[in-house]
This record gives C-alpha cells, sequence and structure tokens, in this order.
C-alpha cells in the first residue's frame, strides 16, 4: 500500500536536477546548451506516447522483459531465515540491467538527430550495451575504457568489437572509470554537433540521473506486480549493489514511499574501508563533493582530488554515485553498507553452487549483504535481490583470486 | 595588511584598459601552480611580467580536469604529485605580492578543491593572498548562487567563459554576473586544441562585445607569437596557457623534474608572445 507521505522522496529532481542538495548541472559552459537540448528533447519524448510504445515494444522483443523474479530455493533454506528472490535483470540481452537505458537512450538519441555515440565503460557491461545498440540502429560507436579494464574485462572488450565499436583505452590517471568518464567528456566538448553521450549510470549532470533512472525504474516496476502475484504484498527488503547506481535506483524508486520496505544499497568495500584509499565506497567512506557535473558523495582526499579507489568488481570502481543515492542516505531511507571483495567473492561461490548461477561480481555484493541479512529474518519475509548483472565476464578474476587463495 | 580588498577589482580593468591606450591586446598567460615543483612554478610566476605578461592565470591543480587537454591534466598530475595542495597555491599569490602589487592574478581550476577547502575560507584566503579573480571552468551560471556571487561579494571578479555553443538566449545570461574580463573559448573543444577559422573568432567577440562592457579576451589554441598576433587583431587579450606548460613539459629532466632550462622556456616564449601582441594592430 502507497503511504500518503506529505513528503514523497519521488518528487526529485527540482527543475535544477536537484536531489536535496545534490545534483545540479557542474560543467563547462561548452557543454551547458547541450545539456539543455538534451533535456527539453527528453520531455518532449515523454510526452510522445509512440516514444514510451517503441520503448515498451523494444524492451519486450529485445531485451526480453520482464525478467523473471525467481525464487532462490536452495539459498533460503541454505541461509536458514528470509525467502529470497532474484530479480533477473542478467537473463536481458546483454547479460545486464545496461541495456534499459541504452535503448530509452538511442530512441533519444535518434529524435534528436545525433549520428554518433559515445559512452564510457568501467566493466564493460555498459560498453557491450552500447555497442549493442549502436549496432541495432546502425550508429557509429566509441567507447571510452580505462587501460586498466581494458586489460581485466578482454572478454567484454571482444564482445565490443565484434559489434563494430571503437575501442579508446585511457590511460590517464589509474585508467579506471572516472579516467574513461573524463576523457568521454572531452570528446563531447569536441564533437557538440553531431555526437550523443550515452551515459551509462544513474550519475553526471542533470537531466542524466533523472533520465536513467527513469529508464531502469522498470526493474522496480514490473517487481511491485510480480511479487504481488508471487506472494501478494510488498517485498520486506530490497538489496541493490551500488557503483554508480543505477540497477539500484531502478530497483528502489518504485518502493521509496513504501516505508514499510527496507532498503539496502551494497557498495564496494573493497579491502576494507578502513584501508586508504582500498576501496570505492563513497557514500560510507567518502564525503559530498562536485564531479563530473554532480553534487554527491566522492572518494576524495584532504584537498579534495578525487581518489581511484578499488574494487575487485570494475563496474563498482568509481569514486561518485548518482546523486538521488546520496540524497536517500542523508534522507535516512536507504541503508547503505560496504561489502569487501571476500564478502563478494564468497557470495558469488555460494551462488554458482547453490543456484546454478554466476552473478556477476558486482551484483555478488548486493548477494553478500542478503546472506548477512536474511538469517536474522523470519521465515515467512521476503528479500529481494537485483541480480543485476551475469558473471561469465568475471570468471577469470575469479580464478585469479581462488589460485592466490588456496 | 587589507589594502588588496579595495584595489583587488580594479587591477584588472587598468591593466586592459592601460593595453587599449597602447593599442593592442593584454597578453594573458596561464601557468600550473606548483608546477614541476613549488620552488620553479614561483620563479616562473614571479618572472612573468618582466618576460611581458600583462595578466597572469595560475591554474589550480585538479585530478580531474575534464575541459582540459592532456599538457595540463598531466602538469597539474606533476604538481600533485610533489603533494602540492590549495593552501600552497594561495602561498604562491602571496610571495608574488610582495614584490609585485600590480599584476592581476586570477585563479583558474575546478570547484571540488575549493568546496573541499570550504568556499567561504577560500574566498577569504584568496583576497587576502592578493588574487584578483577567479575561472572556475564546472561553475556555470546556472550555479551562480553557489559560489559566483559569495565571490563577487568578497571583491573578487568572476570572470566567465563563453563558448561557440554559447547562443542567444544564453549569452546575456552568461554575462549578467561576469566581471573583470569575458573569456571567449575560440572552440568547441579541450585546451590545447588548434584554430581553424581566425574571421570566425573575431565575429564571435563582436558579438559579445555587443553585449557587455567588459574586455573580451580569447583563449584556446593560441601557440606562438604570430597566433598572438591574428588573434590579437580581433580581441582586448589573448590567453595562452597550453604552449608555455608545453614549452615547460620540453625542459624537464628524464625524470620530469626542472632543469637550468625551465624557468627561461617558459619566459622565453612568453616574450615571443609579448611581441606578437604588439604587432596585432600593425
Amino acid at each position: 500500500m502507497t503511504s500518503p507521505l506529505a513528503n514523497s522522496l519521488r518528487t526529485g529532481p527540482t527543475p535544477e536536477g536537484r536531489f536535496g542538495q545534490f545534483g545540479g548541472r557542474f560543467v563547462a559552459e561548452t557543454l551547458m546548451p547541450l545539456i539543455g537540448e538534451l533535456e527539453k528533447a527528453y520531455r518532449e519524448a515523454r510526452n510522445d506516447p509512440s516514444y514510451g510504445e517503441e520503448l515498451e515494444a523494444l524492451g519486450k522483443h529485445y531485451t526480453g522483459r520482464p525478467s523473471p523474479l525467481y525464487f532462490a530455493e536452495r539459498m533460503s533454506a541454505h541461509l536458514g531465515g528470509a525467502k529470497i528472490y532474484f530479480k533477473r535483470e542478467e537473463l536481458n540481452h546483454t547479460g545486464s540491467h545496461k541495456l534499459n537505458n541504452c535503448i530509452g537512450q538511442i530512441l533519444l538519441a535518434r529524435r534528436m538527430g545525433k549520428t554518433r555515440i559515445i559512452a564510457e565503460t568501467g566493466a564493460g557491461q555498459h560498453g557491450v550495451a552500447t555497442a549493442t545498440v549502436c549496432a541495432r540502429f546502425g550508429l557509429p560507436c566509441v567507447i571510452y575504457m580505462g587501460a586498466t579494464d581494458v586489460e581485466r574485462q578482454a572478454p567484454n572488450v571482444f564482445r565490443m568489437k565484434l559489434l563494430g565499436a571503437e575501442i579508446v583505452p585511457v590511460t590517464a590517471g589509474a585508467g579506471t572509470l572516472k579516467d574513461a568518464m573524463n576523457e568521454a567528456l572531452r570528446d563531447w566538448v569536441s564533437n557538440v554537433d553531431d555526437t550523443y553521450y550515452l551515459i551509462g549510470t544513474a550519475a553526471g549532470p542533470h537531466p542524466y540521473p533523472e533520465m536513467v533512472r527513469d529508464f531502469q525504474s522498470v526493474i522496480g516496476r514490473e517487481l511491485r506486480e510480480q511479487f504481488l502475484q508471487a506472494e501478494g504484498g510488498l517485498p520486506d527488503t530490497l538489496v541493490a549493489c551500488i557503483g554508480g547506481g543505477s540497477n539500484a535506483i531502478g530497483l528502489f524508486h518504485e518502493f521509496l514511499d513504501d516505508p514499510e520496505v527496507a532498503i539496502y544499497g551494497a557498495e564496494a568495500g573493497g579491502y576494507g574501508i578502513d584501508t586508504d584509499n582500498g576501496h570505492a565506497a563513497s557514500m560510507t567512506g567518502g564525503r559530498p563533493g562536485v564531479l563530473h557535473g554532480n553534487r554527491t558523495y566522492l572518494l576524495q582526499d584532504d584537498d579534495g582530488q578525487i581518489l581511484e579507489g578499488h574494487s575487485i568488481s570494475a563496474g563498482l570502481d568509481y569514486p561518485g554515485v548518482g546523486p538521488e543515492h546520496s540524497f536517500l542516505k542523508d534522507s535516512g531511507r536507504v541503508t547503505y553498507v560496504p561489502i569487501t571483495d571476500r564478502e563478494a567473492l564468497d557470495a558469488f561461490q555460494l551462488c554458482a553452487r547453490l543456484e546454478g548461477i554466476l552473478p556477476a561480481l558486482e551484483s555478488a555484493h548486493g548477494l553478500a549483504q542478503v546472506i548477512k541479512l536474511a538469517p536474522d529474518m523470519d521465515k515467512e519475509q521476503s528479500i529481494v535481490l537485483c541480480l543485476s548483472g551475469r558473471g561469465d565476464k568475471d570468471v577469470e578474476t575469479v580464478g585469479k583470486y581462488l589460485e592466490g587463495a588456496s | 595588511m587589507n589594502s588588496h580588498e579595495k584595489s583587488a577589482p580594479s587591477r584588472i580593468a587598468r591593466h586592459f584598459e592601460a593595453c587599449a591606450n597602447e593599442d593592442r591586446p593584454a597578453l594573458v598567460t596561464f601557468i600550473t601552480a606548483g608546477d614541476p615543483d613549488l620552488a620553479t612554478s614561483q620563479a616562473i610566476m614571479d618572472g612573468l611580467p618582466g618576460a611581458g605578461a600583462d595578466l597572469i592565470e595560475l591554474g589550480m591543480p585538479f585530478s580531474d580536469p575534464m575541459a582540459d587537454g592532456v599538457a595540463i591534466q598531466l602538469a597539474g598530475q606533476r604538481a600533485l604529485a610533489t603533494g602540492h595542495t590549495m593552501k600552497a597555491t594561495l602561498q604562491m599569490v602571496r610571495r608574488f605580492r610582495e614584490k609585485d602589487t600590480d599584476t592581476p592574478v586570477i585563479l583558474m581550476g575546478y570547484y571540488n578543491p575549493i568546496l573541499s577547502y570550504g568556499n567561504d575560507a577560500f574566498l577569504a584566503d584568496a583576497v587576502a593572498a592578493g588574487v584578483d579573480g577567479l575561472i572556475i571552468v564546472d561553475l556555470p551560471f546556472e550555479e551562480d548562487a553557489e559560489f559566483c556571487l559569495p565571490a563577487l561579494k568578497a571583491g573578487l571578479s568572476f570572470i566567465r567563459l563563453t563558448t561557440p555553443t554559447t547562443d542567444d538566449v544564453r549569452l546575456p545570461l552568461v554575462l549578467k554576473n561576469a566581471s573583470g574580463f569575458v573569456y571567449y573559448v575560440s572552440m568547441t573543444g579541450i585546451t590545447g586544441a588548434a584554430i581553424s577559422d581566425y574571421d570566425v573568432v573575431g565575429q564571435a567577440v563582436k558579438r559579445i562585445k555587443a553585449e557587455t562592457d567588459l574586455p573580451v579576451a580569447v583563449g584556446f589554441g593560441i601557440k606562438t607569437g604570430d597566433d598572438a598576433t591574428r588573434i590579437g587583431k580581433h580581441a582586448d587579450g589573448v590567453v595562452v596557457g597550453t604552449a608555455l606548460v608545453n614549452a615547460l613539459a620540453q625542459s624537464l629532466d628524464a625524470e620530469g623534474r626542472a632543469t637550468d632550462a625551465t624557468a627561461p622556456a617558459v619566459h622565453d616564449l612568453v616574450r615571443s608572445l609579448a611581441q606578437g601582441v604588439r604587432r596585432a594592430r600593425d
């Protein structure tokens, strides 16, 4: 039941792109007119029924929506508490939730008459999804990827190339996701006329955080209906992993005004949040600042320089987080927790053996939080995990760790 | 000593006026604070006016300079690798002011290091150090309440970037709280790229001057004295950054440390640019 809160948590952002104090449009003047144009195009598209119909048709026939809600029976029995459900975004075409956003944005790019697509990627999931929609719509595609990530996510690099994308390895900084995003922004500043920047997470300057959230919110909307049929009522607890936080906000947003639903976001705790620059938990181990066009929680040193952070998962290895998550943290509505590399690896293996599912290392962070919560919950209660991606891309990383650990 | 507070805002205007009286554009030179180390950077800064710089832009190093090209990014990385901080940048201005109370100094950079310092504390310390103006790349007028208005209130100029993408609707809004001068970015691109058409730049400058009484300086893509001559024909000032940073970088040893050639390399290029601006109206 939706509670009649006077102050709904679902009304953001403001016309200026703020979620409370977070968000905004902190970009160079060169990009401001483009962002304004993008916002206008997005508002028009949303008011055009044919845009919604096209989105839905592609979602159904190309992505494979709705994604199943799966009762993880053996995992539930093993943990001996709450019933555990997986919202199986990893079964989407391309293997993650990322395609939901890419389809929405590529349709928008086409409406705007843009003829060249650029994107950043960390683990390569967003890069693959972007390369996929570019192939589907016949648009040239340039993917910026940190050189370190190019190395540790080789299978996804090959997939992107097969899909016809040009991969640009970025060597600046530590060669990870933030450096790729800097480089994509530079490309955009230099090619303003024909280029559309397809941001992969619910972060960046307004309207990206709102737009990406809207495209990913299909996850939560489907879940509400599916859960009602499966169990009646609402889930007791939702869990998702947070890098930039797009799968998480997609899962959470629908339920923000249902106070009886507890919500957890699992950040990358790396070696532990007490280790200097050894994690990527921007909310539990960082403080607010301004980067990549928005005010949000950031990993930064005492002088406001951005830290690279660390996570075993390339998709969570980002020093910021979407501004709406920062708002939800400060409002207390969502509980954000750090999950270490080791906890995520343990969850990865447990899921493989108990459920026959290899989760992405990103999603395994969420699962690790489920593993912590479930045993203390009642058998009548339920937890839903957003299983945001599949783990095929991570088998090499996990294999290396297991060799090293044995 | 508070004498800077009153004289600071006028220093920029006075210098542009003096250059206009000489019928030439002002030469605005950019260096990154702390590049390649604090002592060398201070020596370079201190020698800029003598080499012919009319105004100094001092870059505040940032780990993620999204609107800059690789040369300025590397300059920032060199500085940060030595442990350079915002306090050290302000210290450089203070030391400069001990010898030079005349040349305007503008701090240029990104917002997060300021936010981290504390906006009010930063403004107070910048004024006290003798800073005249600020250019904060990632603060468009949409975020004026955040920092631009407090900066103006503190007595600092807030210099605006306008670009080829700034349309007729945005231009008056960009100029509304602008002060000191207007920095026209000659191209849609990052620092260090090349200018393709000088006449287009000239028309753009005219368009801005129709909307404001402030001087208009042009930056991005000016590398040599001849470039300065060509751009200076159309502008009240020319801004040179990447070329100076490159001259500095080329003078470093294999480990990236300063050599005896480092400060002279920068100052020699400034001298040649200073000759360039003096030929602009010939």
